[in-house]
């Protein structure tokens, strides 16, 4: 059971991640989008969207501090484990909160507003439970494991995060994930089958994070056989430049 | 100098009479699908009035276009590249479909269903965006024909300044028809909104088109086009706008809303600009030079220092020709009587208008004078502060010189014209007075007036080398790849067989039919060679060619 769930599957679901997207991309950039509905309600989602937005940007933030970087190296930069936890819970608390009401107001408005709810497909819905769940039990482990500490303390930085580390290292050592408390089981399972779903649904659009556009000249230009010659990004000279240079 | 080709438009407002068969033809032809409902993307609105979206040019709202720094350089109204990244979650300037409309049909079943019934049955309207009934309260053209211009009226934004003089009792009040495209311009802000960098200006005829493969739904273009011309399809997630319909532009004709007006008044050529220019034009202190220096990057194609670098920067010759001949830059540059649409944003926009003369000669007409008579005429441009300043708010920043001059060019012909029309010799002090010669006021009224489709639409073909690239680009999607009839699994139009492409096939085959004396005249590989017009068809008999033919072209 463990050896299927934290040794066989992260593997199925991070090759159905990779494999998903570049199918993905290969035939459906149409539908590749964000799939906006500002359109028809707008208020909600002026609080609700980047409340979940930049909280969830922190609580990535957070995950790759706590997942990537080995208790080790903190520690030999003197950050003693007490201050890290004081640090993690400082940055997490918010920003799990912040995505949790975020989600809260976004998920009430997609209920309550009709045309909002009738552009909801099912894809959406079953997307919405597995993010809803993996987030809720995230914040529990939070506050269970490092805050309150029901059943003692867990540090996750010596089993979840060795753990996520050995997959990549493509010797899954499932018994630390074993040992650790059911809330961080099955939201590790539930993230896993996340990625699983995401070249799927619209959480594509977190890979056009258009980081590009600080680097871009304003206008872009475009020859009519662009596609004979292949793509091509070109601004005349003296119009607008890449930002920095002139203008 | 860095000499780039741009298809532009002119519209002649004095001859628009508002029956929005612009607006029509063009929603058939482009937006008539799910998602699209509430948009269009030639739309033409009755001014004074709030216009579609309600109070566009309202930027103090809406923040289009671009600004002036204090560094004299140019910045999006709406904030720099940060500020927006910052702001994608959410658009806090986007229209909502309330500030458009909510697009509605009726309950059309009831009628045909309903039972014998004393009272006649009734067809409710029933909203398109959430499927229930509801109650209609605006639309793109509520306030068609100044219809509640007592309430609306006051609210449009180009009557700042001028409250005072504008009148909207019936009696008291003007009017004149706005038909608005997408600007196609020359430094578009829509473009330098969009994040993903979906947007692009084509470098051979400057149309600017939205990527729809490339386009991520970021909504930023929307906001960032002051002139509200790029739309969100609420069912594929994605921008659309105007295309110039390149389809049709490309193979020589014009663009839908061209061709079915029914006033004659849009003229579409090519203008030479130099594109070096452009920014420093835009970036110009005073609003009110704006317009001056965008007239000062359009390049003259008679001269020959500019035909040769036009021809170094690869403009094929027979574009140069068309450049020469074309019936925009006759009316932008030779007799200077078309103006841009609010140059106070910046874009230099590239659909330009003639404005109209009317509410002036209506004024004349209505105190009883003579109404041709150039004295008359010029008397009430003088004096009258409406309509100029009015017409100074959209084409000028304010500016009333201008436009006074174009509308003195307008009325000098109007007089000069009278005479020779009526067999009398036409008098040369009038053209004289507008600075212009006889022989040029003529030509200007038979561009005006009475000419010819040849004449008003001078659209020089892509080149047939590059025609197998040219098919399917641009708006269209790489799922045409893959033929149809799957479900779109991800949202609309998503996944495999999504959108039908647009073939400039189709049309060539189109042009051919309507331009040939019979279809026994068209070339070999039309498939409508030899077939039968139905129209022309008397229903007796059978004749050659009335089915098409099996696979191998042969007629049945």
């Amino acid at each position: 059971m463990n050896r299927f769930f934290f040794g066989i599957f992260p593997y199925l679901c991070l090759a159905v991640f990779v494999v998903g997207h570049i199918w993905r991309y290969r035939y459906d950039k149409f539908g590749w989008t964000t799939r906006s509905s500002q359109l028809y309600e707008d208020k909600l989602l002026r609080i609700g969207s980047p409340l979940f937005h930049f909280g969830m940007l922190g609580v990535v933030g957070g995950h790759i501090l706590g997942l990537l970087i080995p208790q080790s190296w903190t520690d030999k930069i003197g950050l003693s484990r007490h201050a890290y936890h004081v640090l993690a819970l400082a940055g997490g608390i918010p920003a799990g909160v912040a995505a949790v009401v975020g989600l809260i107001i976004l998920v009430y408005r997609r209920r309550t507003t009709g045309p909002v709810f009738s552009a909801t497909t099912v894809n959406d819905k079953v997307m919405y439970v597995v993010l809803g769940a993996v987030i809720v039990l995230g914040i529990w482990n939070t506050i269970a494991g490092s805050w309150l500490q029901f059943g003692g303390e867990y540090n996750y930085r010596d089993g979840v995060s060795p753990w996520f580390r050995s997959i990549f290292e493509m010797r899954p050592d499932v018994d630390l994930m074993a040992a650790a408390p059911w809330g961080f089981k099955i939201h590790a399972v539930l993230a896993f089958l996340l990625f699983a779903m995401w070249p799927f649904t619209r959480l594509v659009h977190v890979f056009s994070a258009p980081v590009g556009y600080l680097n871009r000249p304003y206008v872009v230009y475009r020859s009519r056989d662009a596609r004979a010659r292949g793509p091509q990004v070109r601004t005349p000279q003296g119009t607008w430049d890449k930002p920095g240079v002139k203008n | 100098m860095r000499v780039m080709a741009q298809l532009a438009m002119v519209m002649n407002l004095d001859k628009c009479i508002g029956c929005h068969t612009c607006s029509v033809t063009c929603k058939q032809a482009w937006t008539n699908r799910t998602g699209m409902e509430y948009v269009w993307f030639n739309n033409v609105e009755t001014r004074p009035g709030l216009g579609y979206p309600r109070r566009w040019q309202d930027q103090a709202e809406w923040e289009g276009g671009w600004v002036r720094k204090a560094n004299g350089r140019l910045t999006l109204a709406a904030g720099g590249r940060m500020k927006k990244l910052l702001n994608i979650f959410s658009n806090p300037k986007l229209p909502s479909i309330d500030d458009y409309y909510e697009p509605w049909t009726y309950d059309y079943e009831t009628l045909l269903n309903s039972p014998q019934q004393q009272q006649f049955p009734v067809a409710r309207p029933l909203s398109l965006i959430s499927g229930k009934p509801m109650n209609v309260t605006w639309s793109a053209n509520w306030d068609d024909d100044l219809g509640g211009a007592r309430e609306y009226g006051p609210k449009d934004p180009m009557i700042k300044g001028i409250e005072d003089k504008v009148k909207f009792e019936f009696e008291q009040t003007f009017m004149f028809y706005l038909p608005r495209i997408c600007e196609h311009c020359l430094n578009p802000a829509c473009a330098a909104s969009c994040p993903s960098g979906a947007i692009y200006k084509r470098s051979e005829d400057g149309i600017v088109l939205v990527d729809q493969e490339r386009c991520r739904g970021w909504r930023m273009c929307i906001s960032g086009c002051p002139y509200k011309k790029v739309y969100f399809n609420h069912k594929t997630g994605k921008a659309e706008k105007c295309t110039f319909c390149y389809p049709r532009v490309e193979v020589g004709i014009p663009t839908v809303c061209s061709e079915t007006c029914v006033g004659r008044l849009r003229y579409i050529g090519l203008m030479l600009y130099d594109a070096d220019a452009v920014l420093d034009a835009a970036s110009v202190e005073n609003d009110q030079d704006l317009f001056a220096a965008q007239r000062g990057v359009f390049l003259d194609p008679e001269d020959p220092a500019v035909q040769r670098e036009a021809e170094r920067a690869g403009i094929p010759g027979d574009w140069i020709e068309a450049a020469r001949k074309s019936p925009v830059k006759r009316l932008i540059m030779d007799y200077q009587v078309a103006l841009p649409l609010h140059p106070e944003y910046r874009t230099m926009p590239m659909v330009w208008y003639i404005p109209p003369l009317s509410p002036v000669v209506d004024v004349v007409k209505e105190t009883g004078h003579d109404a041709e008579s150039q004295a008359n005429l010029f008397a009430a441009i003088d004096t009258l502060r409406i309509p100029v300043e009015y017409l100074a708010n959209l084409f000028t920043a304010g500016d009333v010189a201008p436009v006074n001059e174009v509308l003195k060019k307008l009325a000098a012909m109007r007089s000069y014209m009278r005479d020779i029309n009526l067999g009398r010799d036409g008098n040369a002090d009038i053209p004289a007075t507008v600075g212009m010669g006889e022989e040029e006021m003529y030509e200007m009224f038979r561009l005006l007036a009475i000419a010819k489709y040849a004449d008003r639409y001078v659209i020089p073909t892509a080149h047939a080398e590059q025609a197998h690239a040219l098919e399917e680009l641009a708006t269209d999607c790489a799922v045409s790849e893959y033929g149809g009839g799957q479900s779109a699994a991800f949202g609309e139009g998503s996944g495999r067989g999504g959108l039908t492409p647009v073939a400039v096939e189709n049309l060539r085959v189109l042009k051919e039919t309507q331009t040939a004396d019979s279809l026994e005249e068209l070339p070999g590989e039309n498939p409508l060679r030899g077939r039968v017009n139905l129209l022309n068809w008397d229903g007796k008999g059978m004749p050659d060619g009335i089915f098409p033919g099996d696979k191998t072209g042969t007629p049945q």
